[in-house]
């Protein structure tokens, strides 16, 4: 189902027909590629440009919410050579957004990026796409070859003095790839680990050159601001939270899947349009912005609107948009020794709070789990996680360190029960019923 | 500058500096295990967190780059507790098993354990157990101990200029290895045992054999090659452990290469001459050294008697040391002799008598690295010079452009901007070729004598380089000055590098080669050079340090020399077979180990050393043994007290730097001959077969620079000659013909073999540079 339900639809209006829209045609029945052409025909300055984005408010969707405007005037005007780089590498557990618009609205993205190219002065692109959906990336190099054949792409694109091309770059899976400095390693062919900044990939980027990279949904927004103007675009949103936002809502509802609406749209009204609470249970915890963002318990999001300011407010991060819903039948110590396990599984290696720190997390969470925990471990975890926290070169220390964090502040007595009794909290046979082997709705 | 505060102390540092460079500077110490000063930045280590002032979170001090104003705090508590925290993760995976570790005692991370870790360990999760690897011959693994701070993949991929070690898998899983199935193979491999700050990579010949705390520490200068690596020479009991590079920034920076590291070896080896023997009625006896030292002394005084002076031939090993050197030649040409040399692989002495001085690198050897042009002439250069590469290696990394003119185009790791290649013979037309680009290039008159040759476009490209640099040099290898034109290598060497406006230097071929000169120990007025003197035997040989058969330009001819002598006096660490056959006299001499000495590094830098341990046996100083030779001859000038008397008697006086180094040379008349069609060899000196010592080290010996020799050809040759890479073949010269494995080298030029020289399977070839005739077995 390619959507479900939407608010102010902009990146998901070419998704109505499913896998039978994302052709170039229908891109450009829907408008596409006229935001593109006006750029180069009226030969709109790249300051002006710029401007215009800051305008909007946009803010990068990949997950730091950094304002695109302001990351695009970084890039050095003077220099020959520059790329952009478009961060498909959605490795984020909870996040599938990317994936489906670069499944059903392809062209967005490649528009969005020769756009970017032209504001930054880039001759070459390249979109950088998770392993894992291997199908996708077939689409786009696809969608490139369409695109090219249409003159969006090459030498002196629509007869104008630009000319740029892009290309298609599949990673193997590595979460650690989607940081942006180990994703620039891996186009590079090298290893896939984070470098040391600053420098900053808009001074020292892909090959050393100055770069600029952005989340894929941030580059198909493009189009739809110059679109409707960035004043338009703030307006669809609230102040300094601009524009519409994909959600992907995973877990405990009704009908998981993504939707568009308007930041700042209450997380209730989200909740609604994604069917519900399954079988009708009470709402336990929610992860607001993919599994590295902090837990909130249900009271706290209930009173949540869905933009960067008012997420971060209740502590935890809007991110990549991921909603992960968990219903009563959750154990929330079973939850955290699996996102524990991810983030020891995906630890690059280089630092040394990363390398050994989230081992240790995950060995003492699993303990918990087990029935083997002491109680002296819950003060070691949050011990250990400050020890983490903000010593190493990327931010995944970090993002292994919230979820314990958080859990643990929010959830404690279930962790002490466990210790205690060396059982969960939530009987197994509740946890079953909610695992989703039973229908919803059968208990 | 920016001025800068760290711990309260304020300081100006360098635009660019990080802050632990300005922390040194001002001699705070920051821990750290992946910082090195030599090696690019990895920040993961995070040992090196600090405070600095408005930065929420702690900051790497090696990746964080100062900025006016900016206070920095070591040992805040917001910086102990980053540091600390850093520890106990180093430490949870980390075996603790420093009772059998051969790093404990001189272990960053036990030394930085004291300071910043716990007593005891919070972590009581099973510990990591990480697969050791195979790295070769001298760096053993201990895996499991390994931090991942990797300096050592750096150091292979930046400095040894190849990667050969990587970091797989991840996470926790991370293991440091090198290519599936490879060794480490860099003859700088044994830098990472330095590196490596814990104990995962130590060195394998030295493993479990003393614990460091019980070894003696002398510092002490390579006696290898001509570079003057400054070491640290360990010992227990009067034996010698270890060996490990002193920094000298001026010379070695703070590397050695594995010859120089592990050659140590080879002076506990059973080959060892620990009495004096003498020769009598054709049996070998050990005899008392005043028994030995009369014997000698008699004999050469007796051959100097009844058929004059010039009947003796002074062979001396250019890795003498310069106080050995001087009493030798003062020895011998008291005895009426002029036959001195220590060129004993040299084959063309035609410069002789045009020389305006003594043949040096012409440069500080710190000065290569700000060279901008670079073309080394006729050298294995990576092999016979792995420190003077790697230093190239860096220029050519920045805007330094190096090329190579050479009869085989080795890898050398450096990333070269232009290459010629040609049979040995072709060597001085083709650089006549460059020095008449260049002289065009510049507005040069062209010599008449090179006028006439066209220019290939190797030759133009080189020369393109060069004339488009500002600071440029001619550097001539250990082949070009083995070569039967050395001379006119010279010669065309020093006209490019005059047009040039640039430098002529000399990479010296041993550790003492410029000593040689300083001590005089070539040949005077009248007097034979080593190939003369071997072509046309004398009476009597003097040996010192040189294995005949295996250091000299001719083993055969050298071999069949001394044979005929009369009387062979040998000074020598170690006795082999051949000399057992040749000799009358065996002197047994101290190894730099165990004498005092100097050594003259090809920059002109006088190097003294003491000795580490005592002789062996009752080997003594080589110094010592012809000063007593000299006074049992009743020559006058031989009661120096110690070797720095001697040292100072062959230098006028105490110098850091020898006088009368000079590069000029007297027009040479230029000729080019046309080898075209006959298959020239090309010999190279192995790394590790290049000198006594070295050849004597087992574990240098199983190392894959130590490979059997083969005849290697390029393709189009091998099948010129019916031949594939691995068929046995005879390769003949001079009517001796030896049978090889035929091997592939497409860094040959066509019609060219390449044989080894200095290993006993090669010697019944004969003269290095000939003309072969190869057949398949």
């Amino acid at each position: 189902m390619a959507l479900i339900d939407t608010i102010n639809p902009l990146l998901t209006t070419g998704w109505t027909k499913g896998d039978a829209g994302w052709g170039i045609k229908d891109y450009e029945a829907r408008g596409g590629y006229k935001q593109l052409r006006r750029v180069l025909e009226s030969r709109m300055t790249q300051d002006d440009l710029i401007a215009e984005v800051k305008t909007s408010v946009l803010r990068g969707r990949g997950g730091a919410g950094f304002p695109t405007g302001l990351k695009w005037s970084f890039m050095p005007k003077a220099a020959p050579l520059k790329y952009v780089v478009c961060n498909t590498d959605e490795g984020e557990p909870g996040t599938f957004k990317d994936r489906d618009l670069m499944r059903f609205d392809p062209h967005a993205v490649i528009e969005g990026m020769i756009i970017a190219g032209y504001a930054v002065g880039a001759k070459a692109g390249y979109n950088y796409i998770h392993g894992e959906i291997f199908e996708v990336y077939q689409r786009f190099e696809e969608a490139l070859d369409q695109a090219r054949a249409a003159g969006y792409l090459g030498n002196n694109i629509l007869g104008s003095e630009f000319s740029f091309d892009l290309f298609a770059h599949h990673g193997w899976g590595a979460y650690i790839c989607g940081e942006e400095t180990g994703l620039l390693e891996s186009i590079e062919g090298k290893k896939g680990q984070p470098r040391y900044k600053p420098p900053f990939p808009a001074n020292f980027g892909l090959y050393g050159k100055p770069t600029t990279i952005n989340n894929t949904e941030t580059f198909a927004a493009i189009p739809f601001i110059l679109g409707m103007g960035g004043e338009a675009y703030l307006n669809l949103g609230k102040p300094n939270n601009g524009g519409t936002k994909l959600f992907s809502v995973s877990g405990h509802v009704n009908r998981p899947g993504n939707f568009e609406v308007p930041m700042g749209t209450p997380f209730s009204k989200l909740l609604e349009m994604a069917g519900g609470m399954r079988g009708g249970r009470k709402l336990k915890a929610v992860i607001p912005g993919g599994s590295s963002a902090p837990v909130l318990p249900a009271d706290v999001i209930m009173d949540c609107t869905m933009d960067y300011d008012s997420i971060a407010k209740a502590g935890s991060m809007l991110g990549s948009g991921a909603v992960i819903v968990m219903d009563e039948t959750v154990c929330m110590v079973k939850a955290l020794e699996r996102l524990s396990y991810f983030y020891y599984e995906e630890s690059c290696g280089q630092c040394t709070p990363c390398r050994e720190g989230s081992g240790w997390l995950y060995r003492v969470v699993h303990r918990i789990e087990h029935g083997e925990g002491r109680p002296e471990d819950l003060d070691l975890l949050n011990r250990v996680t400050d020890n983490m926290m903000g010593k190493t070169i990327c931010a995944l220390a970090d993002a292994a360190a919230f979820p314990v964090r958080s859990f643990i502040k929010h959830f404690k007595s279930e962790f002490e029960y466990h210790i205690e009794n060396k059982k969960c909290l939530v009987d197994p046979e509740t946890q079953r019923m909610g695992s989703g082997f039973f229908k919803a709705g059968a208990a | 500058m920016v001025e800068i505060e760290i711990d309260g102390k304020t300081l100006q540092v360098e635009d660019g500096s990080t802050v632990i460079e300005a922390a040194h500077k001002l001699g705070t110490y920051i821990p750290h295990f992946c910082y090195h000063k030599k090696l690019s930045i990895a920040a993961n280590c995070r040992m090196c967190l600090v405070q600095v002032e408005k930065a929420p979170k702690p900051m790497p001090a090696c990746a964080t780059i100062v900025t006016n104003g900016m206070k920095v705090f070591t040992h805040s508590e917001l910086a102990v507790k980053a540091q600390k925290a850093v520890m106990e993760f180093l430490l949870i995976n980390h075996p603790l098993d420093c009772p059998i570790c051969d790093q404990g005692g001189e272990c960053q991370l036990q030394d930085l354990a004291v300071g910043y870790g716990d007593s005891a360990s919070k972590y009581e999760e099973e510990k990591r157990v990480v697969p050791d690897k195979d790295l070769g011959p001298l760096v053993s693994t201990d895996m499991t101990r390994c931090i991942n701070c990797t300096r050592c993949i750096r150091f292979t991929a930046e400095i040894a200029g190849f990667m050969e070690l990587g970091q797989s898998y991840r996470g926790e899983r991370a293991e440091v290895m090198p290519f599936i199935g490879k060794t480490v193979d860099t003859e700088l491999s044994g830098n990472i045992i330095d590196l490596c700050p814990v104990g995962a990579l130590t060195s394998k010949p030295f493993r479990f054999s003393a614990r460091t705390w019980e070894l003696s520490r002398r510092k002490s200068v390579s006696p290898h090659d001509a570079l003057g690596s400054n070491l640290i020479v360990q010992t227990k009991h009067d034996k010698v452990m270890r060996v490990l590079p002193l920094e000298n920034e001026a010379v070695n920076e703070c590397w050695i290469s594995d010859k120089e590291r592990f050659s140590y070896q080879g002076l506990n080896s059973a080959d060892r001459l620990t009495k004096p023997m003498v020769k009598q009625g054709g049996e070998w006896k050990e005899v008392d050294w005043n028994v030995a030292l009369d014997y000698a002394a008699h004999a050469l005084r007796d051959v100097a008697r009844n058929h004059g002076g010039a009947a003796i031939g002074g062979l001396l090993s250019p890795h003498a040391t310069l106080e050995e050197m001087f009493l030798a030649q003062k020895l011998l040409r008291s005895l009426g002799s002029e036959n001195i040399d220590l060129r004993l692989r040299h084959s063309d002495f035609s410069a002789d008598g045009k020389r305006a001085g003594i043949p040096s690198l012409g440069m500080k050897i710190a000065d290569i690295s700000a060279l901008d042009r670079v073309l080394v002439v006729g050298s294995f250069l990576r092999k016979d010079h792995p420190l003077i590469a790697q230093r190239l290696r860096q220029s050519a990394k920045k805007a330094a452009q190096v090329s190579i003119l050479h009869s085989a185009n080795d890898e050398l790791l450096i990333n070269l901007t232009a290459r010629a290649i040609a049979p040995p013979s072709h060597l001085p037309a083709l650089l006549a070729q460059v020095a008449k680009a260049v002289c065009a290039a510049k507005g040069a008159a062209v010599p008449s004598d090179i006028a006439s040759l066209s220019i290939t476009a190797d030759a133009q490209a080189i020369a393109d380089s060069l004339v488009s640099g500002s600071n440029s040099a001619v550097l001539l290898g250990n082949f070009a000055q083995q070569h039967p034109q050395a001379a006119m290598l010279h010669a065309l060497g020093r006209l490019i590098a005059t047009t040039l406006g640039g430098r002529l230097g000399f990479l010296g071929e041993a550790a003492n080669s410029v000593g040689g000169y300083v001590a005089r120990a070539v040949p005077g007025n009248g007097g034979l050079n080593a190939a003369a003197m071997l072509k046309d035997p004398r009476q009597a040989y003097v040996v010192l340090g040189a294995e005949a058969d295996l250091d000299t330009a001719d083993g055969a001819q050298a071999l069949a020399a001394l044979a005929k002598a009369a009387v062979t006096v040998v000074l020598t660490p170690f006795r082999t077979p051949a000399m057992l056959d040749y000799a009358a006299v065996l002197l047994p001499t101290a190894p730099f180990t165990e004498t005092s000495g100097t050594f003259v590094n090809t920059e002109g830098r006088v190097q003294s050393f003491y000795a580490a341990a005592k002789p062996l046996g009752e080997a003594r100083p080589g110094w010592k043994v012809l000063r007593v030779l000299g006074n049992l001859l009743e020559q006058a000038g031989f009661d120096q007290d110690s070797s720095e008397d001697v040292r100072n008697e062959a230098l006028g006086g105490k110098r850091e730097f020898v006088a009368g180094m000079s590069n000029g040379i007297e027009a040479v008349a230029l000729s080019f001959a046309d080898g075209a069609d006959k298959l020239e060899r090309v010999a190279d000196v192995p790394i590790y077969f290049a000198d006594p010592l070295v050849r004597r080290s087992p574990a240098l010996q199983q190392a894959a620079d130590s490979a059997v020799p083969a005849a290697r050809m390029n393709a189009a040759t091998l099948a010129k000659s019916g031949l594939a890479a691995g068929d046995a073949v005879k390769v003949g010269a001079g009517g001796t013909v030896i049978t090889l494995r035929a091997g592939l080298d497409n860094g040959l030029p066509d019609n060219v073999v390449r044989v080894a020289a200095a290993h006993a399977d090669t010697i019944g070839l004969g003269a290095m540079f000939a003309t072969l005739t190869v057949e398949k077995a």
